[in-house]
């Protein structure tokens, strides 16, 4: 019996070390061959390379405009986010604290942007009449009108569970709505907020398609755009492309790691509820 | 208390604004324009045209109706795919077994970075001559089993579906296991004094109490794969020929060549499809809700 448990345990082992080098070693071999020559990083082998060439760097942040692809993104996904989330926090709360056929009304009404694709041909024809074709705002505009749907339903769902009693409590110490919101709600709020906002401004950073109808512009492109032409018009340097989709990662890395707890959760939220 | 005046109906006004005037209106009149003949030239004199569009998509020999097809074969394919594995995966890592922190962290990874990166990776991975996978498959003596990846009709749907569950099983795993962490430990007991083994555990207890995860991770797959555009887009542009066409590749390629009207009435053939899905699952959830 004990025999067979460690043999099992064994197996599992094996099973998920194949896994996760499948996951892994496609990373690596970006990652080392960043660092290789042009003609090296061609065959893109997994050996070190001969010699480090860390100029592919420099001349790829140079090339292929990526400061400004950062900070582009930075502001699509920073500002986006901030006024998404916060605004569908604010909704959620009159949503979920005052129950008419109205709201119920307008809570399944949003809800159904969780399905519905967007249409990008006449999305750019609204934004045209706004005047905000190929401009920072109507992009920022688009990302945050997608989050809503989601925003509103993970948040509307956590302040079920934030007491009522809290708000009588504040409007008998004299608060108005503003400051019942910000002062007493939002702080219960924030580990759903949190979640929120960061699924929310990591889904923004990655995509895609919204730039690719929005921006024809190409100082307007973001950080996934830019990567994607550069890699479009320089196909033969592998070294370059490779350390590209490096610089590109680290961001989305780095918050994946800060927020890894919030990411989860927010995920299994729902799973777990019944 | 005065619910009004603790509740105010301002606080809808942002998102309901914006969620009507950006994200509904143009799909609304996205259905008005898909009856015209709205194109790059016709700016401002768009002409009504009936069910013209429509009767070009499915009747013309430019092939939207296998876009539509492909699409519909992507949600089914790719979520068989992503869901059984994980499923098993997640059983795997919600059992004692060491470091098994690490494998989910790991496991997880591919699921938090851009599709473009994705895709840009794997057009190396897959590439003929000097990708990854058939270097591999050379190194273990299995030369048999390499490919033309991208460009082969045979196998480019494989090798979408392969990308797409290695980018997305651990996010469908994560929700699995958070989904198996509230069944109670003495269900499994009982039934294996009973004699249940391990099928009998997986289809009497596992999964009826699995289904709300089951649910979340079926509709964020449905329309995720109604909607899938990037990873197709950026590893094959849809081809070899036409192959690897989908709804949003046509779309999007129409836009290009500015037929805007054609381009809306596959979007709206997507919408409809989609409200269907939507509107089911919707109904299920607020009579859940009514329910608590």
């Amino acid at each position: 019996m004990k025999v067979k448990t460690k043999a099992l345990s064994a197996v599992k082992h094996l099973i998920m070390i194949l896994l996760c080098l499948v996951v892994v070693v496609p990373f690596y071999m970006v990652f080392i061959n960043s660092f290789k020559s042009r003609p090296e990083a061609a065959r893109m082998s997994l050996s070190l390379p001969t010699e480090w060439v860390f100029s592919n760097y420099t001349e790829v942040i140079k090339k292929g405009k990526l400061v400004r692809g950062f900070l582009n993104s930075l502001t699509y996904a920073g500002v986006s986010t901030f006024i998404g989330v916060m605004g569908s926090a604010m909704a959620s709360f009159v949503m979920s604290r005052r129950r008419t056929r109205i709201n119920n009304f307008l809570y399944y009404f949003v809800l159904c942007g969780l399905f519905f694709p967007v249409n990008y041909v006449t999305l750019v024809k609204v934004l045209s009449v706004f005047q905000l074709t190929n401009t920072k705002a109507g992009i920022i505009i688009t990302f945050t009108s997608a989050m809503i749907p989601f925003c509103v339903f993970t948040i509307r769902n956590f302040i079920s569970s934030v007491p009522v009693e809290m708000d009588e409590a504040a409007v008998i110490d004299g608060a108005g709505p503003l400051s019942l919101f910000f002062k007493v709600i939002m702080p219960m709020l924030k580990p759903t907020v949190v979640t929120c906002f960061i699924l929310q401004f990591m889904s923004v950073w990655s995509d895609f398609l919204t730039p690719l109808y929005l921006s024809s512009k190409s100082s307007l492109a973001p950080m996934t755009m830019a990567v994607y032409q550069f890699f479009g018009k320089n196909q033969q340097y592998w070294n370059y492309v490779f350390a590209d989709i490096i610089l590109t990662c680290i961001p989305v890395i780095i918050v994946y790691l800060l927020g890894q707890k919030y990411i989860i959760g927010g995920l299994t939220a729902g799973a777990v509820k019944e | 208390m005065k619910k009004k005046k603790i509740y105010p109906m301002y606080f809808l006004i942002i998102p309901i604004v914006l969620y009507v005037v950006f994200f509904l209106l143009p799909s609304i009149l996205g259905i008005a324009y898909s009856f015209t003949d709205w194109n790059s030239r016709s700016m401002d004199s768009v002409k009504f045209v009936g069910l013209d569009n429509y009767i070009e998509i499915f009747t013309s020999d430019k092939n939207y109706i296998s876009g539509i097809l492909n699409t519909l074969k992507f949600t089914v394919v790719s979520n068989i795919v992503k869901l059984i594995p994980a499923l098993f995966l997640a059983i795997l890592l919600s059992e004692k077994l060491k470091g098994k922190g690490i494998y989910r962290t790991l496991l997880y990874m591919p699921s938090i970075l851009p599709f473009v990166i994705i895709g840009i990776i794997f057009t190396s991975v897959l590439n003929y001559n000097n990708g990854l996978l058939n270097i591999v498959l050379e190194a273990l003596h299995l030369d048999f089993a390499k490919q033309k990846w991208l460009s082969e009709l045979s196998v480019v749907w494989k090798s979408i579906y392969g990308v797409d569950a290695w980018r997305g099983i651990g996010y469908v795993m994560t929700i699995f296991i958070a989904g198996l962490s509230t069944i109670p430990r003495s269900y499994y007991e009982a039934a294996q004094i009973d004699g249940a083994n391990f099928w009998q555990r997986l289809r009497y207890i596992t999964i009826p109490m699995l289904s709300s995860a089951v649910m979340i991770n079926l509709v964020f797959g449905i329309t995720y794969g109604l909607k899938v555009f990037d990873i197709v887009y950026v590893l094959t542009k849809g081809g070899p020929g036409h192959a690897t066409e989908v709804i949003t590749t046509y779309s999007y390629q129409l836009y290009s060549n500015g037929q805007y009207g054609l381009s809306t009435a596959l979007n709206t053939v997507l919408l409809v499809v989609t409200a269907v899905i939507g509107v089911f699952v919707v109904k299920k959830m607020s009579k859940q809700e009514v329910q608590q």
